[in-house]
């Protein structure tokens, strides 16, 4: 902007950073106008608020159900996200340093949870998984789950593997480091950034999964989404404002891991190529 | 290592060309190794994922119940012409067979297969069930003739024969409102029983119209991004990240709050007078159409930024510099550029808002449910299977082709962002 602008373009000028912040507060305020209502010492979620209190959190904390819930999620969310680390960043790896006839095609289909609706995908794990009398328990919960987040590891993954110099894995093995050795003290220190970022995609992918969970589990493996989507349809409480707050904090927690990841991958680049 | 001791000892006349082969031949065996540590993956996905959907979008076709129930029958009726009432061994072989399935949840399962077809059929099967076995030496033709008189209609018979082959088409055509007519042709399902394409109609719209607002709020925050020095554009990334990482439930919850009645929404709309009463803004389709667009519009701005950051600045310049005014030279220099962006931008909008389900289902009313929904209701609620994996392989299909689309457009885009 400088001051031989036009009126019209100082008005764009103006008019573009006006609107562009309607958009963000449109992105951002709903999410932020739950958390105060979370403090609400009387039951209805609405402004103005009548008191503080922490009742509704100590309602989640207490309430057998939400309790279950919690408890579901921190069993079936990290063995989820390990199963799909372990097998996705293997399979990366092979990704990157094969090549055979039909690799593309191979890795459309193994990206391919992500696209297909979870409706379906859910239908389709009941009904297979639901004659193996996996339906309605943890392993078949978590390994629908697992199938989920093998995307996410793929795509941050392989994207990490694209700068990685693979001259490093022959210095190793020429300094004496078996293939594996090679592995632990060369190849996953250095594409750890992108591991732990497709992990983490693949956690917040299954610790907020519900459809796919409506499907498999019974009530006794009622994961967190799934007992909040209950809670929404049925009668939407401030407990439920409660826990969205502290999901909101957990997020907002990811996010910041994942921003620092992003700038030291960023930052060791830099350094590379400068 | 052993190769080099080997290339070492190869033949003395080319020395070199042993030499090719053998670190060719390392090479190969070196990409075999690593090709199998996709394995375990390949093996994992395709025995948990591939194989389930295969099996769902097999029963799409599958007509297990009256092939499973009356085989014997079905065997006597493949010889017969259909034209006239049926030998006398069907009415036995049926008698025989129902005899050995009454009670078991197979009739019940038959039945309801064959009242799909014609109606008023369950309660014929149910009936004639119920009075077996017949007596010893009762011939079976008469016997079942009055029962009901039915049993003496071609028609009924031609059901049996039509229903009992082990795979149909009924499905996948009435999941597009078709049906083989009683001459055996296609027709389409009379008005007041078709539902799917207006289901299937209402699914493309919304998706359509969410991608196109998410089109119109997305691109101006894009492009400021993409314009603006790169610590700010980080800063304001934030803004778009944070929504993309709370959780899709929360969302809901936040917008049900705001758009009840006497939510924030509402009260700010009285006070500014813009209404007197509050508005229904929730539960219908203006709820559902905020919620998605709240919830799809990172995933259009990430892409467009992405895009608009690999366009160079110089060609808006080298535009401006030659006399064109602002707006032209936006429209017709730097626009067209982005289009990479929006197409995949959309499509990607568009693919995800297509298979939606939670949206709809939490803050819709029956009108705005999609396809996603009636999925989940045949599984769960009439256990109609082959309905669902019908409308689930229409819905597969549509998303596959879609994205194919997106996938030769995100290559085409990626390639600026890259240089």
């Amino acid at each position: 902007m400088n001051a031989y602008a036009s009126p019209l373009e100082r008005a764009w000028y103006i008019g573009l950073r006006v609107l562009v912040g309607l958009v963000l507060a449109f992105l951002v305020l709903p999410i932020l106008v739950i958390i105060p209502l979370s403090f609400n010492s009387d039951s209805f979620l609405m402004y103005p608020m009548s008191g503080f209190s922490l009742r509704w959190y100590e309602d989640f904390l207490t309430s057998p159900s939400w309790q279950q819930s919690l408890k579901n999620s921190l069993i079936v969310s990290p063995a989820a996200t390990i199963i799909a680390m372990a097998l996705g960043t293997l399979a990366s790896i092979g990704l990157v340093r094969s090549d055979f006839p039909g690799k593309t095609l191979l890795m459309a289909v193994l990206i391919s949870p992500m696209v297909v609706p979870l409706v379906i995908v859910g239908v389709a794990m009941y009904l297979f998984f639901a004659p193996l009398g996996l339906t309605g328990t943890y392993t078949g919960l978590i390994l629908s789950h697992a199938v989920l987040g093998v995307p996410f590891v793929i795509t941050t993954v392989t994207a990490t593997l694209q700068g990685f110099d693979f001259n490093m894995v022959r210095a190793a093995a020429s300094l004496g480091a078996n293939p594996v050795t090679a592995f632990f003290r060369v190849t996953l220190p250095l594409v750890a950034p992108g591991v732990i970022s497709g992990g983490l995609f693949a956690f917040a992918t299954s610790f907020d999964e519900v459809v796919v969970t409506l499907f498999m589990a019974s009530p006794q493996q009622a994961t967190l989404p799934r007992q909040m989507f209950s809670g929404i349809r049925e009668n939407i409480s401030p407990t439920i404002a409660a826990v969205a707050t502290i999901l909101i904090v957990l997020s907002t927690l990811m996010l910041i891991t994942l921003e620092a990841l992003r700038r030291r991958n960023e930052r060791i680049r830099g350094a590379r190529t400068a | 290592m052993p190769t080099e001791t080997l290339s070492l000892s190869a033949p003395p006349n080319d020395p070199v060309v042993g030499l090719k082969q053998r670190l060719r031949r390392a090479e190969r065996r070196r990409k075999l190794l690593y090709g199998a540590l996709i394995l375990p993956l390949a093996l994992f996905l395709a025995i948990a994922f591939i194989w389930p959907i295969a099996a769902l979008l097999k029963r799409s076709v599958d007509n297990p119940e009256v092939h499973g129930a009356l085989p014997q029958t079905l065997a006597v009726l493949k010889h017969w012409s259909g034209d006239e009432l049926p030998p006398a061994e069907a009415y036995a072989a049926l008698t025989r067979e129902l005899t050995a399935i009454r009670g078991t949840p197979e009739l019940g399962t038959a039945a309801k297969r064959l009242n799909r077809e014609t109606p008023g059929y369950r309660s014929l099967i149910m009936k004639t069930a119920r009075k077996m076995p017949l007596d010893d030496g009762v011939d079976p033709q008469g016997a079942l003739m009055s029962i009901d008189s039915r049993w003496s209609d071609v028609d009924i018979w031609q059901t049996i024969k039509r229903t009992g082959s082990p795979y149909t088409a009924f499905y996948m055509l009435s999941a597009l409102d078709l049906t083989i007519d009683a001459d055996g042709d296609l027709a389409a399902t009379p008005p007041e029983e078709s539902i799917y394409l207006d289901i299937l109609g209402r699914t493309f719209w919304m998706s359509l119209i969410v991608a196109v607002c998410c089109l119109l709020l997305g691109f101006p925050v894009a492009y400021l991004m993409a314009n603006l020095p790169q610590d700010k554009s980080n800063n304001l990334m934030i803004f778009v990240l944070l929504p993309f990482w709370t959780s899709v439930l929360v969302r809901v919850a936040a917008w049900i709050v705001l758009l009840q009645n006497d939510g924030l929404v509402n009260q700010a709309l009285i006070a500014l007078g813009i209404t007197d009463a509050p508005l229904q803004l929730v539960f219908n389709r203006i709820g559902v159409y905020i919620a998605m667009v709240h919830i799809l519009l990172p995933f259009m701005v990430l892409p467009l930024y992405s895009v608009m950051k690999g366009i160079s600045p110089v060609y808006m310049r080298a535009a401006m510099s030659l006399g064109c005014p602002p707006f032209k030279s936006f429209w017709k220099v730097y626009f067209p550029q982005t289009l990479p962006g929006i197409g995949a931008g959309s499509l990607l909008v568009f693919i995800i808002c297509m298979g939606y389900y939670i949206t709809p289902a939490l803050l819709g009313s029956p009108q705005e449910q999609m396809v996603s929904y009636f999925i989940a209701f045949y599984t769960n609620q009439t256990i109609n299977w082959g309905m669902a994996a019908a409308l689930s392989a229409v819905l597969l299909a549509a998303t596959l082709v879609l994205y194919v689309f997106y996938a030769r457009r995100l290559g085409a885009s990626q390639a600026p962002a890259g240089r």
